[in-house]
């Protein structure tokens, strides 16, 4: 099992950042790599248990699973049924937490998954780096105060 | 039921704001509100279950216990038992996490807890605002004081070049030559350190004269320096620019105004210490620690035998060894440093200039002989070291000033039960955890007067052979430093 963990601050308030990201169909509102979503079925995005399917600017395509959204925790966990990737059982969790001192949000995006051990370097750099440190960049450039 | 919860970010690595908050007994140097803090029984700061007692700077006094402590979620729960505020069932939890995007640490800290009805407010504000949000900010100062500011923000990133003290080849002090040296970047692991004092040991002298394998020619000599952090390499999370530390290393290179050394090798040194006291005492303290603490475990009453009592490493263990109930006998050469050795702690003191102690050592210990010989001397005090020697003996030999001892007479030993042994300090030091208990321990000796590293002389960089001559005919008293 590979784990994956990438965290960072925005300058925002939570509730404010997790408006946004508690979309599970609304990647393409603010991460740079999705070119466009939607939920199977004609689900609401928020119904725990339904499927986004979108793809990514380079013509990938990929299914996933919300499995859990807490308003409460500012938490989301969410699996991937089919992609491009060599990985298997993909478990992915993107948690908000305030930041008291300042009003900030501490955002932390971690992953679990299996692959063939030749892939792991690769695979761990390409969502650590390419998927959630992407995401929080543009998040932090999207929130950044003036 | 109260729930309090503050966070904040710390401009440090996790690794090191964790290792200040697992300590249960650290508020008393971080937190402003503790006036005092000791952990009951004298149990460790880490023991799970342990009570700290503190008294705030208003004089109010509390009790707290240690519920859990983890290393591996960088987390500690701990609750009130006693105090004279009104919070009950008070239970707060400590956590980090990193921030991977930089190097800096996330700090959640919360707890939950009763109050008499109508007080709520107030407590609230209290435990967040006067405990959680001052600590925040007593810890930010906490972590920026051992930082030299900002007279050192300077070329971090760069090439910089540095004068340094190279041997080509082996010799006399003629073959210390001065010359300029690039010094890259810090490479993996690494931190590149300014240095403010570099110590002299007798070890230089014999790596330079090719009694030992560790000559590189064309590099720098030197095992041991003091100094400020300027950068530091990938994955280094033991120090930050700015640190204020120390090293004694191996393989030399520490004569020289920059260098570049494994971050794993230093050690941060605490306020009250100063760079030179810090490039005078460490390595010497840190082989007096290991002697005294480690390979020897010294009990009060131990007649301890000290060559050279006077000089860097024997003046330290003299002190620390006595301070520790031992009665030390000294070696020196002439009547001045007898003195001195006296001023160590020697309860009797040899003079002596010809290797020749063993009748004077038996007359101080009834004809006993010495429990435990720290001898610096090699092969011309064989001898008279196995003559000293007492009845289940442990004969320690850390150094060869007259050259290395070819060989043991084992039946010497054996009519002793005697024990010999040839340590390393490094040995000791590559495993970073100890090093950093080694330090610890010899830091508080200093800060309470046990061990008192004496600065002989001190020299210019440029006069590193000076300082050699001066150590070699025996001339010098106490540690000497070069000075960049």
């Amino acid at each position: 099992m590979i784990r994956v963990y990438t965290s960072s601050v925005i300058d925002a308030p939570a509730d404010g950042v997790w408006a946004l990201v508690r979309d599970f169909n609304a990647l393409p509102a603010w991460h740079p790599m999705i070119a466009e979503s939607r939920i199977e079925q004609g689900q609401p995005s928020d119904q725990v248990g339904c499927v986004r399917a979108f793809r990514l600017r380079d013509g990938g395509r990929l299914r996933e699973q919300l499995l859990a959204l807490s308003d409460f925790d500012y938490q989301c966990v969410y699996s991937i049924l089919e992609s491009p990737m060599p990985l298997s059982a993909y478990v992915a969790t993107l948690k908000l937490t305030p930041v008291t001192d300042g009003n900030r949000t501490f955002a932390e995006w971690s992953a679990e998954f299996d692959c063939k051990p030749a892939d792991e370097r690769e695979l761990a750099a390409s969502i650590g780096t390419g998927v959630f440190q992407a995401g929080f960049d543009a998040l932090k450039s999207r929130f950044a105060r003036r | 039921m109260q729930r309090v919860v503050r966070s904040s970010i710390i401009d440090a690595p996790i690794e090191r704001v964790w290792a200040i908050l697992r300590d249960f007994n650290s508020h008393i140097d971080w937190h402003p509100v503790v006036a005092e803090s000791a952990i009951e029984g004298g149990e460790p700061p880490d023991r799970v279950g342990c009570v700290r007692r503190f008294v705030l700077d208003n004089g109010a006094r509390l009790r707290e216990q240690l519920l859990s402590l983890s290393d591996s979620e960088h987390r500690l729960t701990y609750c009130i038992l006693e105090s004279e505020v009104p919070l009950e069932r008070y239970v707060a939890t400590v956590q980090l996490r990193p921030v991977t995007d930089g190097t800096a640490t996330f700090w959640h800290w919360e707890s939950t807890f009763g109050t008499p009805p109508g007080r709520e407010r107030e407590l609230a504000d209290m435990v967040g605002s006067g405990v959680y949000d001052a600590g925040f900010a007593g810890m930010r100062r906490y972590l920026a004081r051992g930082r030299a500011g900002g007279a050192t923000a300077v070329a971090a990133g760069e090439t910089l070049t540095t004068d340094a003290i190279v041997v080509e080849r082996p010799g006399g002090p003629e073959v210390l030559a001065l010359r300029r040296l690039d010094v890259a970047p810090p490479g993996p692991g690494d931190a590149r350190v300014r240095h403010a004092a570099i110590g002299v040991n007798y070890f230089d002298v014999q790596v330079r004269a090719g009694h030992h394998g560790g000559m590189v020619p064309g590099s720098a000599l030197g095992v041991e320096a003091s100094g400020v952090v300027i950068d530091v390499g990938p994955g280094v999370t033991q120090v930050m620019p700015g640190d204020r530390v120390a090293y004694a290393s191996y393989p030399p290179g520490s004569y020289c105004g920059i260098r570049n050394v494994p971050a794993a090798q230093l050690v941060r040194v605490p306020d009250e210490v100063s760079n030179e006291v810090a490039a005078a005492g460490l390595l010497k303290g840190l082989t007096a620690e290991y002697l005294l603490f480690r390979l020897h475990r010294l009990e009060p009453g131990t007649a301890v035998l000290v060559h050279s009592a006077a000089g860097g490493l024997g003046s330290i263990v003299a002190q620390w060894a006595s301070h520790l109930g031992a009665v030390v006998i000294g070696t020196v050469s002439n009547r001045e440093k007898a003195h001195d050795a006296r001023t160590h702690g020697c309860a009797h003191v040899v003079v002596t200039s010809d290797y020749r102690f063993a009748d004077a050592v038996l007359a101080a210990t009834d004809g006993r002989g010495a429990d435990l010989v720290i001898d610096g001397l090699g092969e011309a005090g064989v001898d008279e070291n196995l003559a000293a020697l007492a009845r289940f003996g442990h004969w320690i030999s850390v150094g060869n000033t007259s050259g290395p001892i070819a060989t043991i007479p084992v039946a010497a030993l054996s009519d002793k039960s005697g024990t010999f042994s040839r340590p390393v300090l490094f040995h000791y030091t590559a495993d970073p955890q100890r090093l950093a208990a080694m330090a610890s321990r010899l830091w508080e000796a200093i800060a309470a007067g046990a061990v008192r590293p004496v600065i002989g002389e001190t020299f210019s960089l440029g006069a590193a052979a000076e300082a050699h001559r001066r150590l070699e005919a025996r001339a010098t008293r106490g540690s000497l430093l070069l000075i960049p």
